[in-house]
């Protein structure tokens, strides 16, 4: 029943020191249409790196990636890029532009039609839940929420397949964290989208994604749903990472049933 | 109102408009220069370095130095691709100017726009990257609007520079507010000297205001700005340049030395050019190098220069013949080796000789450069600015063994000045200088003939050498100025006292040339 996959990263490998040490090593994903996966690993274990080798913002050394079978090296990288959603920790609004010109940058870039982009930009902000009188403003007038709210517009402004995200959520706080990655993942399904998305929260991961690529020293350790690698004890290292959200749940219902007795 | 005020305003039409014209053209030749170098700095670090290090270090040529260097560079250059494009470059004149000041400008705008581009988020880059944006839409869209505001304010300190620097360029022949400043500075014109000033500093803070507006308008993203800047920049730059639409045919282009005697000279070689119905204009405060090569390449047309002069800087003789016998063989040596004709002698000599004050002198016991020379070592000795570096000085040394306790350089009016204060003992001074009589100073004898005899002689390019016109508006100052004449006027504008221009001095010459004096004339 299986198709075949919509993005394929096929032995991929890169070195920036050229070729003492590999930032990715050999990876190979492989993500169906309409999936969420969530890539985790501590710091430096390459999945950041594996993230952008998808839209060429870096060059593999070796390997290959091929989106619906066709290697995105063959793709000029702008080209590719004005395809593929892309959302990242640093945001990066252009702010010398309005937020309505900041979210329809790769519309026009593709040449749509002037109507055609205000009616999109208008239809994403809604999407993203941001009044329609922000349109207007310039990025250094709203708040960090609402500016990742932007950037995400941006990324779907053009009506990518495909949405990657590298620690998106990153530097906002915890409550809007979780307000805007729920409401993402509900446009994700809203909207059918593929999306990829590199944290190192693993709680997030376990939360919003169908499937988890868990990466170690450059290499995928492990990839499956995240309730087979919760349960999973084939890797030490993979199991000790899975096993964070159920300990950091458990000691917060110790800390709840302590509260509740100390009350009482 | 002081005649001086209405001399100066009569000429700010045109001054300003050379001014602007030069300052202009070089401050966008530099823009478009240093802003692509920049682009270059920052996608290549590797080049970064050299770039702004070359930039950096012709900011450390002094402004002068950079436009005299350009002199001879062009002549070279202009020797090199003369066969090639049936032409030779102007080397004197707008083209060095622009040059040099352009080179001078990039600096200031090619580091600004360095920081303003390096300055910009690396989120932003990565942002613009991603969207799917290529390089050059990247630069056009994000990078350069980012970088705009501190890359104005780089051409803004260009803007300003250009235009102080500018006033340089009268030293090469180019006219500008700085004409005012030099004879202002030769002829004690104090007016004009300030006029000139407050005239280069007036436009720079215009533009640097205006530039301003348009740099608010980056900063802001008000477009308004950026249109009113630019607009006033137009408009004024225009209005500055009308007076060269349709201004006077070219001419004559007399040149001058920088001291007082050149600038009346030259002004009476135009008064009887304008007599004849010709046009002329001057290219004044040159120095005694360039002048002559200017005039033998033709860039110049005709001027004065003196025949002891010559025979040391140009022909590189040491002996020192009688002066007819010295006349002759220059004027066969000029014309055989530059196609320069010696037209005639003016019928003066401006000599370089030594003068003290005569009671100085007295107290010392000197009269001669002999005995002058016993009391060197415990004497000052004050020169105009080009004396010791020339041939006239190393021979004057060698005859008599001169060695003195100080050796001053000055520009001649502050030189006098200097003589007067008793800053130095002993000065090079001008046998044709009013001053020479008018402050009581002694000339002393030069019984070794060390120095050369400095008839003031007309020579003429070789371009103009067959020009009917020239020829007859000069005849008559052949043999026509007496060295008395010639002190009287040069005092009625270096006295410090009721001084008046040039040009007036010069029709007091054209009203009282002379029966023809008897000195020698070249045959």
């Amino acid at each position: 029943m299986s198709a075949a996959p919509l993005i394929e990263i096929d032995k991929v490998s890169k070195s920036f020191d050229g070729g003492r040490s590999f930032a990715v090593r050999e990876a190979s994903v492989a993500v169906r249409a309409g999936a969420f996966v969530a890539m985790v690993g501590a710091s430096g274990s390459g999945k950041t790196t594996t993230l952008k080798t998808i839209n060429r913002l870096i060059e593999p050394d070796s390997g290959e990636i091929r989106i619906e079978g066709m290697p995105v090296a063959e793709i000029e990288g702008p080209v590719l890029r004005r395809r593929i959603g892309y959302v990242f920790q640093g945001i990066g609004l252009f702010p010398h532009l309005r937020i309505g010109e900041n979210i329809g940058i790769t519309p026009q870039l593709l040449g749509w039609p002037t109507a055609a982009i205000a009616e999109r930009t208008r239809e994403v902000l809604a999407l993203v839940g941001l009044p329609e009188a922000y349109l207007a403003r310039f990025p250094d007038a709203l708040s960090g929420g609402e500016r990742q709210r932007v950037a995400v517009a941006r990324a779907l402004a053009a009506r990518p397949r495909i949405v990657l995200m590298d620690e998106p959520f990153g530097q906002l706080d915890p409550v809007t964290r979780d307000a805007i990655g729920s409401a993402y993942r509900a446009l994700h399904d809203q909207l059918g989208l593929t999306t990829i998305m590199v944290t190192h929260d693993v709680q997030e991961a376990v939360l919003l994604a169908d499937q988890i690529v868990v990466m170690a020293a450059g290499r995928v350790a492990a990839h499956d749903t995240p309730r087979a690698l919760m349960a999973s004890r084939a890797d030490p290292d993979v199991s000790a990472l899975m096993a964070m959200p159920r300990r950091q749940a458990e000691r917060v219902r110790a800390v709840l049933s302590d509260a509740g007795n100390g009350d009482g | 109102m002081d005649e001086r005020i209405t001399d100066a305003v009569r000429v700010l039409p045109y001054y300003l408009s050379q001014h602007v014209l030069l300052s202009a053209c070089a401050l966008v030749l530099a823009v478009v220069l240093g802003l692509p170098l920049a682009v270059l700095a920052v996608r290549h670090p590797r080049l970064r370095w050299p770039l702004l290090t070359a930039a950096a270090l012709i900011q450390t040529i002094p402004g002068l130095a950079l436009l005299a260097l350009f002199y001879p560079l062009l002549l070279g250059l202009s020797a090199l691709v003369a066969p090639l494009v049936g032409g030779s470059l102007p080397a004197l004149g707008f083209l060095p100017s622009v040059l040099a000041l352009t080179l001078y400008a990039v600096l200031p705008i090619l580091r600004n726009a360095v920081a303003g581009l390096s300055g910009v988020n690396a989120d932003v880059i990565e942002a613009a990257n991603a969207v799917g944006m290529t390089r050059r839409q990247r630069l056009l869209r994000i990078e350069a609007p980012l970088a705009a505001p501190v890359a104005m304010a780089g051409i803004r300190t260009a803007a300003v520079w250009t235009i102080g620097g500018a006033t340089l360029s009268t030293v090469v022949g180019q006219t500008s507010l700085g004409n005012y400043i030099f004879s202002g500075l030769q002829t004690e014109n104090w007016i004009f000297v300030l006029f000139g000033c407050a005239a280069a500093a007036a436009l720079a803070l215009v533009t640097d205001q205006l530039l301003g507006l348009i740099e608010v308008g980056a900063t802001r993203r008000n477009g308004w700005r950026i249109l009113a800047g630019l607009a006033g920049l137009a408009v004024g730059t225009a209005a500055a340049l009308m007076p060269l639409l349709g201004g006077p045919a070219r001419g004559y282009v007399i040149g001058a030395k920088n001291f007082s005697e050149q600038f009346i000279l030259a002004e009476l070689i135009a008064e009887r050019l304008e007599r004849e119905g010709a046009t002329a204009q001057l290219r004044e405060g040159l120095g005694s190098a360039v002048i002559f090569r200017a005039l033998a390449s033709g860039d110049i047309d005709v001027y004065v220069d003196y025949s002891g002069t010559l025979w040391t800087n140009v022909m590189g003789r040491h002996d020192v013949p009688p002066r007819e016998a010295m006349l002759r063989d220059l004027s066969r040596w000029l014309a055989e080796h530059y196609h320069v004709e010696v037209l005639g002698a003016l019928g003066f000599e401006n000599a370089y000789v030594l003068a003290m004050r005569r009671e100085r002198a007295s107290a010392l016991g000197v009269t001669t450069i002999a005995e002058l020379a016993r009391q060197a070592p415990q004497l000052a000795f004050g020169s105009d600015l080009e004396f010791l570096s020339r041939p006239e000085w190393s021979a004057l040394r060698g005859a008599y063994a001169l060695n003195f306790r100080a050796e001053r350089s000055y520009s001649p009016t502050f030189m006098y000045r200097a003589l007067a204060a008793g800053d130095v003992d002993v000065i090079s001074a001008f046998s044709s200088d009013g001053r020479i009589a008018a402050q009581d100073l002694l000339v002393l004898d030069d019984p070794r003939h060390a120095i050369p005899a400095y008839d003031a002689l007309i020579l003429i390019s070789p371009r103009r050498s067959a020009d009917p016109v020239l020829r007859r508006a000069l005849a008559p100052l052949i043999g026509a100025i007496p060295v008395e004449r010639m002190r009287e006027a040069n005092l009625m504008v270096d006295r410090s006292t009721n001084p008046v221009t040039p040009g007036e001095a010069a029709r007091f010459l054209a009203g009282r040339l002379g029966p023809k004096a008897a000195g020698p004339q070249p045959p």
